[in-house]
């Protein structure tokens, strides 16, 4: 029982990782229906710039709190790699909408090439490890639950609230979520879809570098591949979720996250990725909609 | 407004201000998304603790570079570009007859492809010849073989397929287990590994028959990696990451091709160099080339071509006239797979060695990409694409006199496939259609005449 809600909390945490990667999938898909295959290399990008951000503190300034330093790391990978996905979005993306429906993702697989040989080429190949940066570990009954866990959890659950609000609440959100119904429609009524699409890259890729950065807290270690498998994991989460639903994409990611250190607990670890490959799989054949989507009307 | 009066004046100093503004927020941008990337280098020092290593020089010279490069855009190449694309417009079109070379384009390419190993032997000889056949030539009708294989998949049933290589990869291993385990000629296996392809291609289609677009997509790049993480992960059968090596060579009606008496080069009284058997295998990768698009070219005439093609367009009026969808998709899978399996048992011979490292979805990536900026459906097309990206990368991999540039520590293969990433994304910026953008359509009233591409649909089968 202790060994199961171990497993429960370390699955939590991952999923909390994979949940915030796939809101990006999941806005960008719901926005512009294009599956955005460059976002996992997002996210590795903003895990190398919250890497980054840290050495700096340790070289320039010796060494900072960690409250002070986590929270710098944050800040800056947000802001840098939602500078990158904004600008990938205005060069790669935007000339090619209303292009046909191959375009885009065969341009997002470009990116996503470029991206993580740029990242190889410019930080070199190898594993980049760092320190523990936070290393309490509070055991209560047998069940030990680490400082970086919890502050991933409440992280991530302070992002979703502020960003569930920003979707829900505002005019911003509003825009957005009018956009996403009927494009031309949105445009007539003067609202300005290019800045809201934008917008939405921006807001996904600010998440993926919070996903990114506390990866980088959590395992200590990264390298310029880990874009990839995160990413269609993260890509299943928000399928599973029902694409174009936030809480359907942080649902699927808890989800996803669970399963995952559940069956590397109790089967076999080698086969954990099979595992959500086959999820991916099952939920698109026999669910296509997800467990919150709305399901898809053919049209003649 | 004044302008109206003196239009070129007034825009000039106007356009310059407001290159100048772009240049200028270019600039920022630049800086402040590279500066964490290139401004600086996580490095290990004797500790093995990771340092930084400030390269601001290099930061600068690419700020610098973004600033005047999107200067010289905004005043001089777009400017040019509206006036030189409103001079084409306004000049009327001329309906050029094909020259004799774009008639016989394709019976030109064979004549030079057969051509292409004796004139590279005679110019470098025997042991310099190795490089240019097995490295461009072989490697690059690999790639136009399994571009060729997909296409049919993608270019003609609309079906998008992104685990391609997992075929490729079923062709491999089974050629590689069943000549080691088993003895059997490589003759026997090319049939069968393509046959077990084709199967794999039906179990693999059969769930996704419902599925459209972007979610086929999805399915099929998780079946791809699902199957690349059993042969890993598998080791009793495939040795897992260490891969499969010793595999047997190919031999030309039983002769070997090796040093021993009765191999190619002592029957022929030449000296003994593993070039002949390159040769060879050339020849029959270009063979198999040509055998797929002979296949591809007749199956477009057959009813199931057609039917493919139909499907490609509009899946719901296909159903209403009677088409079978299920089988189908099912029989585009099938052969997509086989040549897939084909290449696949081609390349383990070759190699003679596999690993699941030969079967990464980027190399799936790379085979769809040639579909698409090929023309999706264009033989030709395609195969320049192939011809493009892989000896465009391989190309890179020759240029040693970059060291005498950037110094001796530069390494042009490292950025061989950063390059490669970049060049997708420009030529589907450029060209969304691919080089060949016009398709020679297979049922005509009257007239053969081909259409742009932009009237076909793609990807929602």
């Amino acid at each position: 029982m202790e060994y199961f809600i171990q497993q429960l909390i370390n699955g939590l945490t991952l999923g909390s990782i994979y949940g915030l990667i796939a809101i990006g999938y999941t806005m960008v898909y719901g926005i512009i229906g294009m599956i955005n295959f460059a976002h996992g290399d997002i996210f590795m990008l903003g895990g190398f710039a919250g890497l980054i951000v840290y050495l700096l503190i340790m070289t320039v300034f010796g060494g900072a709190p960690i409250a002070v330093a986590l929270l710098c790391m944050l800040v800056v990978a947000m802001v840098v790699t939602s500078l990158w996905n904004w600008s990938i979005e205005r060069v790669a993306y935007r000339p090619l909408r209303g292009s046909f429906r191959l375009a885009p993702l065969i341009t997002a697989i470009g990116v996503s090439i470029a991206l993580s040989n740029f990242i190889q080429v410019s930080q070199g190949p190898r594993n980049k490890p760092i320190p523990q940066m936070v290393n309490s570990v509070y055991t209560i009954e047998g069940i030990s639950v680490s400082l970086k866990q919890i502050l991933i959890v409440i992280i991530t659950v302070v992002l979703l609230a502020s960003f569930w609000y920003i979707v829900e609440k505002t005019p911003l959100g509003r825009a957005q979520r009018a956009t996403e119904q009927d494009r031309k429609m949105a445009a007539l009524l003067g609202i300005d879809v290019d800045r809201t699409i934008s917008i939405t890259f921006v807001m996904g890729a600010a998440l993926a570098a919070v996903a990114g950065t506390m990866f980088l807290m959590y395992y200590g270690v990264i390298v310029f591949t880990d874009g990839f498998v995160p990413g269609v994991k993260a890509f299943t989460a928000a399928v599973l979720g029902g694409i174009g639903s936030l809480p359907g994409a942080v649902i699927g990611g808890l989800l996803i996250g669970l399963i995952e250190s559940l069956w590397s607990a109790y089967f076999t670890i080698a086969y954990k990725d099979v595992a959500t490959f086959a999820i991916l799989a099952f939920v698109l054949i026999f669910k296509p909609s997800g467990l919150l989507g709305r399901p898809e009307v053919e049209k003649v | 407004m004044a302008t109206v009066t003196n239009p070129s004046a007034a825009s000039t100093g106007s356009l310059t201000a407001k290159a100048l503004r772009e240049a200028t927020f270019t600039a920022v941008m630049t800086f402040l998304m590279f500066a964490l990337f290139i401004g600086l280098k996580t490095d290990q020092n004797m500790r093995n603790e990771l340092i930084l290593v400030p390269r601001w020089g290099m930061l600068a010279i690419l700020v610098v570079i973004a600033f005047v490069g999107r200067f010289a855009m905004v005043a001089w190449l777009q400017p040019w570009r509206t006036a030189s694309k409103a001079a084409k417009s306004a000049a009327p079109t001329v309906d050029e007859d094909a020259g004799f070379v774009k008639r016989n384009f394709s019976k030109l390419a064979i004549l030079a492809l057969v051509l292409y190993p004796p004139i590279i032997l005679w110019i470098f000889g025997v042991q310099g010849s190795l490089k240019y056949i097995d490295n461009f030539g072989i490697q690059i009708l690999i790639y136009v073989m399994l571009a060729w294989g997909l296409n049919i998949v993608v270019g003609l049933a609309g079906l998008l397929d992104l685990g391609y290589v997992a075929f490729y990869a079923v062709g491999a291993y089974s050629y590689a287990l069943l000549s080691i385990n088993f003895g059997f000629s490589f003759w026997i296996l090319l049939p069968l590994a393509g046959i077990l392809s084709a199967f794999w291609g039906i179990i693999l289609g059969f769930p996704v028959l419902r599925l459209k677009g972007d979610y086929l997509a999805i399915v099929t790049l998780a079946f791809g990696e699902i199957i690349r993480l059993v042969l890993i992960n598998w080791q009793d059968v495939t040795k897992g990451t260490f891969g499969i090596s010793g595999i047997p060579k190919i031999t030309l009606f039983g002769i070997p091709f090796d040093a021993s008496p009765n191999g190619f080069a002592k029957m022929f009284h030449l000296a003994p160099s593993s070039a002949y058997y390159k040769v060879f295998l050339f020849y029959l990768i270009l063979l198999l080339c040509l055998l797929t698009a002979f296949v591809t070219i007749r199956l477009r005439r057959l009813p199931i071509g057609r039917a493919w093609e139909a499907l490609r367009e509009d899946e719901i009026a296909c159903r209403s006239l009677g088409i079978n969808t299920v089988t189908t998709k099912l029989t585009a899978f099938a052969i997509g797979a086989m040549f897939g399996g084909f290449a696949g048992s081609f390349f383990a011979a070759r190699q003679g060695f596999v690993s699941p490292e030969s079967f990464v979805f980027l190399e799936s990536a790379v085979i769809l990409s040639m579909v698409v900026l090929g023309g999706m459906g264009s033989l030709t097309g395609i195969a320049i694409a192939a011809i493009a990206m892989v000896g465009g990368t391989e190309l890179l991999r020759e240029m040693d006199f970059l060291k005498h540039v950037f110094g001796p520590d530069f390494t042009p293969e490292l950025y061989r496939m950063l390059i490669f990433g970049l060049a997708m994304v420009f030529m589907m910026l450029v060209r969304p259609r691919g080089f060949v953008g016009t398709r020679e359509p297979t049922a005509f009233l009257f007239e053969r005449k081909a259409v742009s591409g932009a009237f076909t649909k793609e990807g929602h089968g």
